[in-house]
């Protein structure tokens, strides 16, 4: 029987990674890439937290919205990305500047 | 019994890190989006040893069957230029905030894991029907139906949203409409 925080400590391991990549990388792909890895490591803790307290669903509930909400996310975003890259023929985060001026 | 529980878990734990690690410091897209995939395989396995079998066919299904493809679709309409080199100008922060980002987060996770470290883990027992299609499938169409609704609104405006703005403007096209930068716009 794995204990819940084994499971935490995972899922904050997983988090800081895709929070790093979010941080340092410039390229908005491995932006969003990092945005998911960051969701999944939220939905493995509130999966472990629902095996801590067998009462109810609530947790994998929650986890099923994220996925849910995580895919129109990544629906949307890479539609943004396409436009950008038409407009600017660049997908560098520093260099999506239209609003600029 | 439970050294194989563990050795499950430590086998998809590493695969998972390695995975994330590779997704996060890899040059190329491609091998980004597979790095994210064998991260995203590793935790269905950990959603099965959790007692969440229907979430983990949910996981593998929308990530591995469509998020990843949308990803990896995405990168080939780009071509080469989804690898684009990164620029080295401002590292030096970026750098320094992602470090204290994993600061900050090394000291939460210790102050969220310093009270139960080392006590007896005593995890309830599971239900019969605990997690499985059945159950989610009753909670998700009582207790949930109106969020559950409200969901299938959010992707197909989210659809609606892709395909507006996908289908936007070109370059070309852009030249006419933007607005002149500021310094060229007599007074």
């Amino acid at each position: 029987m794995i204990p819940t925080e084994h499971y935490v400590a995972l899922s904050a391991l997983l988090f800081v990674i895709g929070g790093i990549g979010f941080l340092v990388r410039r390229n908005v792909l491995f932006a969003l890439m990092s945005i998911e890895i960051m969701l999944n490591a939220v939905n493995l803790a509130l999966v472990a937290f629902n095996r801590a307290a067998t009462g109810n669903h609530t947790g994998q509930l929650f986890a099923f919205f994220v996925i849910a909400a995580e895919a129109a996310e990544v629906a949307v975003g890479l539609a943004i990305v396409i436009s950008l890259f038409r407009l600017r023929r660049t997908v560098r985060t520093d260099e999506a500047d239209l609003l600029k001026n | 019994m439970a050294g194989l529980g563990y050795a499950y878990f430590f086998t998809c734990a590493t695969i998972a890190v390695l995975g994330a690690l590779f997704t996060v410091t890899a040059k190329n897209p491609i091998r980004g989006a597979m790095g994210l995939m064998s991260m995203v395989i590793c935790l269905a396995g950990l959603f099965l040893a959790l007692h969440a079998e229907f979430l983990a066919a949910v996981q593998l299904i929308v990530y591995a069957g469509a998020i990843v493809v949308l990803f990896l679709f995405v990168i080939m309409l780009l071509g080469p230029d989804a690898a684009a080199p990164e620029d080295q100008r401002g590292r030096t922060t970026r750098v320094l905030s992602g470090g204290l980002f994993a600061l900050l987060a090394v000291f939460a996770g210790y102050l969220v894991v310093r009270p139960a470290w080392g006590q007896a883990h005593r995890l309830p027992s599971v239900p019969r029907d605990f997690g499985s299609v059945d159950a989610i499938g009753r909670v998700l169409f009582h207790d949930a139906v109106i969020p559950f609704e409200l969901s299938s609104a959010l992707l197909m405006v989210a659809i609606i949203g892709a395909m507006a703005v996908a289908r936007g403007k070109h370059a070309s096209d852009a030249e006419k409409s933007l607005p002149k930068p500021a310094n060229e716009v007599k007074p």
